[in-house]
């Protein structure tokens, strides 16, 4: 008795106290299913799950393809996560019967793109006006990127060119002093207040 | 109180016009004891608000439902919890929540900034007075909070079961706060432009500001996936919805912000581009409020269609014609004091960074945007979903991922050679040895081994930078690890502090990459009868249904769908998913039946039930059994990131001193020779 926790004491009342409960459930564990007292409360009456219903083919079909039900999700998620919904059971039931006609996963967007037009597709086709959606952010930032690189390897050599052709006098000096400034214009080494506040920098990262 | 709530309204709009006209009037008549009464108006304001809060507030407390939103929102049977979060669960009462916290940021805007930037005071209330007076001018003429009914009914309709979750009752206010304190940078910024004031002292004003703006956003937005992951029961977290992704455009666009705030306190830099960054920020945010009220765009978050809309759309276009013409008058004023000369150098990997960010928003807007812009060329009706967003975006997100590795490792202005192989050999060893870890491992998921192999190269980085500190104060000052470690990150609390955010962020990506092994299962289980599902990583779970109870709680009807649990043999216990029919206090049931998912979370993986429904009216069940993969870290990523914000903001630490000279080459040189490891 003294090693029995608190926790487990507990744990052994609640498991004690819950055990005619369980024994009460006639149905538990013996493969039976008894009525619910209110079906209506439990949501939907569901149909029992066919393999169809998990099938990872059909699965992958369903994701690309968007429930009418105006909910924005794909017919899968939509048939396994608002188990309210009337549109995405039936839509999932004609992708079967496609499917079990023997008809290919592209022939099955086709027909539902075809009976609900365009919008069916969870992602537009990647062609004709669609390929400005795919294509502009990506190119855009490499664009920029590119310009970006060009306009500072353009002001790398303005320096260089200014300080006479030879990038090397873009690195640091070893005396502590200042660079050229791209205008020509050479600086003098570093006033006493800037030295103070060097000191003070170092003072910083040393505490 | 109704009166008295629509009176305060009317107050806080006179008052809101009054000190935005005379903001403005008041400096340019050169008379500043009119611009001086601007801290005055906005608290008014403030105290208008609260007065029309507490009237709301005092509606649905005492079940008022001759109020409409209080009908609309709540029923005499919902916990008082929910009573109390009905405030901004609806299009009126989270316009009033936003104008009261705004006129809120507003008056402690005015009180705590420091005396040497108050020139920029009467601006900045007269452009949070303008805001707020936007706001309380479309609850007045559009969307009334006190709007009463013709009748009374006995009971309200309660409030929809997915917001009768703990997780709404503070996302929606995180969020609205990163929202609503973003006005603040904005109105600072503004008055910066409006008074020439143009050095950085505007942005040390708002320093402050645009963190807490950040955390609250990277709060809310996670607070939100959590809610989604657990009460929408689709086992996912993000799912790129139109009020998801507007969400995160101000996150982006600040996050840019933050980066390159350095460049322009350093060097002198990028003054135009963090002007415009805060600017887009703000708009992003009133873009974001538009998407969400005014059904443009369809949503599974949205607030009712209404005409709300069209004000908010007209807000949106006058302001960003008026912020960008301002900006564009100032043009010559904000020309970069320094140059850029490498690109590999510090400044160019955070030029890159805020190409990235703002690209990746970019992205988001243009994807959320596309459906209308293909309609208006096309004609025809398309969708824009995850599978879109996912192609777009996660190929930038890995190439940011990878960035974050890389910005700290080079030097400010120009690396050398040497100083790259130093830098990077650790880091690029760490993400070569974790790619071969994996695919040895068996992974083969490209993206997944993308993220997780960039993910080893940023914890490289990341662990010598805190290793290389500690290290450099052991040795100056003899301290033990924890206490070099503490004073490391204690004493430079905004670098460290945002290396804690870029732990945050890396293990956030290494959650992510987890889905990519995500397993699930439907199964129809008689009691007694048991389905099995594998784990990616390699155990099995015994799922045995033990059936369905039924029982009444509070304000609803309870279906208990209850499964034994056993992993390889080993049992873990009872799960349990739930559907819940939601009534009225006279038992009429006032929604469609919700469900609630069981979880079993741990650091590997989450066991995740989900309940579809009974067959037949029996105890037969249908239900879904999903395993997430690491998803705990999301959660814990969240944690870290928010943790390294406040650290970073956290008053005390060393003043800055504004200088835009601070990374002059003369100073690398210096602290080379003194053998630090600073940069």
């Amino acid at each position: 008795m003294s090693d029995l926790t608190r926790r487990h004491f507990l744990g052994r009342l609640a498991a004690a106290a819950l055990l005619p409960i369980q024994g009460q459930d006639s149905l538990a564990g013996r493969g039976e299913a008894g009525s619910l007292r209110d079906p209506a409360a439990a949501g939907r009456p569901r149909a029992p799950t066919e393999l169809a219903d998990y099938d990872e083919r059909i699965k992958a079909i369903e994701q690309r393809l968007a429930c009418s039900c105006g909910c924005t999700l794909d017919i899968f998620t939509c048939r396994t996560t608002d188990f309210t919904c009337t549109y995405s059971p039936q839509l999932h039931r004609k992708v079967v019967e496609m499917d079990r006609a023997g008809r290919t996963a592209q022939e099955i967007l086709d027909a539902f793109v075809a009976e609900y037009g365009e919008k069916a597709l969870m992602a537009p086709r990647p062609e004709g006006f669609n390929l400005w959606g795919y294509l502009l952010p990506g190119s855009a930032i490499l664009l920029a990127g590119g310009a970006l690189v060009a306009l500072i390897s353009r002001r790398r050599v303005a320096v260089a060119g200014v300080s006479g052709g030879d990038t090397r006098s873009a690195r640091v000096p070893d005396d502590g002093g200042r660079l050229d400034r791209p205008g020509g214009s050479v600086e003098p080494p570093a006033t006493p207040e800037e030295m103070e506040r060097l000191r003070r920098a170092l003072a910083e990262v040393q505490d | 109180m109704t009166l008295l709530g629509q009176f305060s309204l009317w107050v806080a709009l006179l008052l809101g016009v009054w000190a935005t006209l005379v903001s403005f009037s008041g400096r340019w008549q050169d008379r500043p004891q009119l611009a001086d009464s601007i801290s005055g108006a906005v608290y008014g304001i403030f105290a208008a608000l609260v007065v029309a809060s507490l009237a709301l507030w005092k509606g649905l407390v005492t079940h008022d439902f001759n109020i409409e939103y209080v009908a609309s929102y709540t029923s005499r049977n919902l916990p008082s919890g929910y009573i109390f979060s009905a405030f901004w669960a609806g299009q009126k009462g989270s316009l009033l929540f936003w104008a009261v916290v705004l006129a809120l940021f507003g008056a402690l805007a005015q009180l705590l900034t420091p005396r040497r930037y108050r020139a920029l005071l009467p601006y900045v209330g007269g452009v949070t007075s303008a805001v707020i007076a936007f706001f309380v001018c479309t609850m007045v003429f559009a969307a009334n909070p006190f709007e009463r009914m013709a009748f009374t009914p006995a009971d309200g309709r309660g409030l929809n079961p997915q917001l009768q979750n703990p997780g709404m009752m503070i996302h929606p206010p995180m969020l609205y706060l990163g929202y609503i304190s973003l006005t603040v940078p904005f109105a600072f910024a503004i008055a910066a432009l409006l008074s020439r004031s143009l050095d950085t002292g505007w942005i040390h004003a708002i320093r402050k500001w645009t963190l807490v703006s950040w955390l609250f956003l990277s709060i809310g937005i996670t607070l939100g996936m959590w809610w989604a992951y657990v009460e929408l029961g689709w086992g996912g977290y993000w799912a790129w919805d139109p009020v998801e992704n507007a969400s995160l455009l101000p996150w982006l666009t600040m996050t840019a912000f933050l980066h390159s705030v350095m460049i322009q306190e350093k060097r002198g830099m990028l003054k135009r581009w963090n002007l415009g960054l805060i600017i887009g920020t703000f708009l992003l945010s009133i873009f974001g409020t538009f998407i969400t009220r005014s059904g443009v765009i369809a949503s599974v978050h949205s607030f009712t269609q209404s005409s709300v809309g069209y004000f908010f759309l007209a807000f949106l276009v006058i302001s960003g014609i008026l912020s960008f013409t301002l900006l564009h008058t100032r043009w010559p004023s904000l020309k970069a004091e320094v140059q850029l000369e490498s690109v590999l150098s510090r400044e160019a990997a955070f030029l890159f960074n805020n190409l990235l960010l703002v690209g990746i928003a970019f992205s988001v807007l243009w994807g959320t945007l596309f459906p209308i812009l293909s309609e208006l060329v096309r004609g025809s009706k398309i969708t824009v979903g995850p599978p879109f967003f996912n192609r777009v975006n996660v190929p930038l997100g890995l190439l940011l991922l990878g960035l974050t590795g890389i910005g700290p490792l080079i030097a400010w202005r120009k690396a050398s050679p040497a100083n790259l192989r130093r830098q990077f050999t650790w880091p690029v060893a760490s993400g070569v040895v974790t790619l071969a870890a994996l695919l040895a491992a068996g992974a083969r998921d490209l993206y997944a081994l993308m993220a997780l192999g960039l993910a080893g190269f940023v914890a490289g980085t990341l662990w010598q930078e805190f290793h290389r500190g500690v290290r450099a104060r052991r040795r100056m000052h003899g301290e033990s690890v924890p206490v070099a470690f503490g004073r490391l990150v204690g004493r430079n609390r905004r670098r460290y502090g945002g290396y804690l955010v870029h732990v945050g962020v890396l293990v956030y990506f290494v959650a992510f990459s987890g889905m990519a092994f995500r397993r699930e299962i439907e199964a129809t289980l008689k009691p007694g009868e048991s389905a099995t599902i594998a784990s990616p990583f390699g155990h099995t779970y015994k799922l045995t249904h033990m059936g369905v109870s039924q029982f009444e709680a509070l304000n609803r009807i309870v279906s208990a769908a209850t499964v034994s649990v056993s992993k390889d043999g080993r049992s873990l216990g009872l799960m349990t998913s739930e559907k819940r029919q939601h009534v009225d206090s006279f038992g009429r049931p006032t929604f469609e039946p919700s469900t609630e998912v069981g979880i079993r979370s741990n650091l590997q993986e989450d066991l995740y039930i989900t309940f579809a429904g009974a067959v037949g009216g029996t105890e037969e069940a249908v239900y879904r059994f999903t395993i997430n993969p690491l998803v705990w870290w999301v959660w814990f990523g969240g944690f870290v990131l928010a943790f390294g914000g406040l650290v970073t903001m956290w008053p005390g630490g060393p003043t800055i001193v504004s200088s835009p000279r601070r990374a002059q080459p003369g100073y690398q040189a210096t602290l080379a020779g003194a053998g630090t490891a600073a940069e």
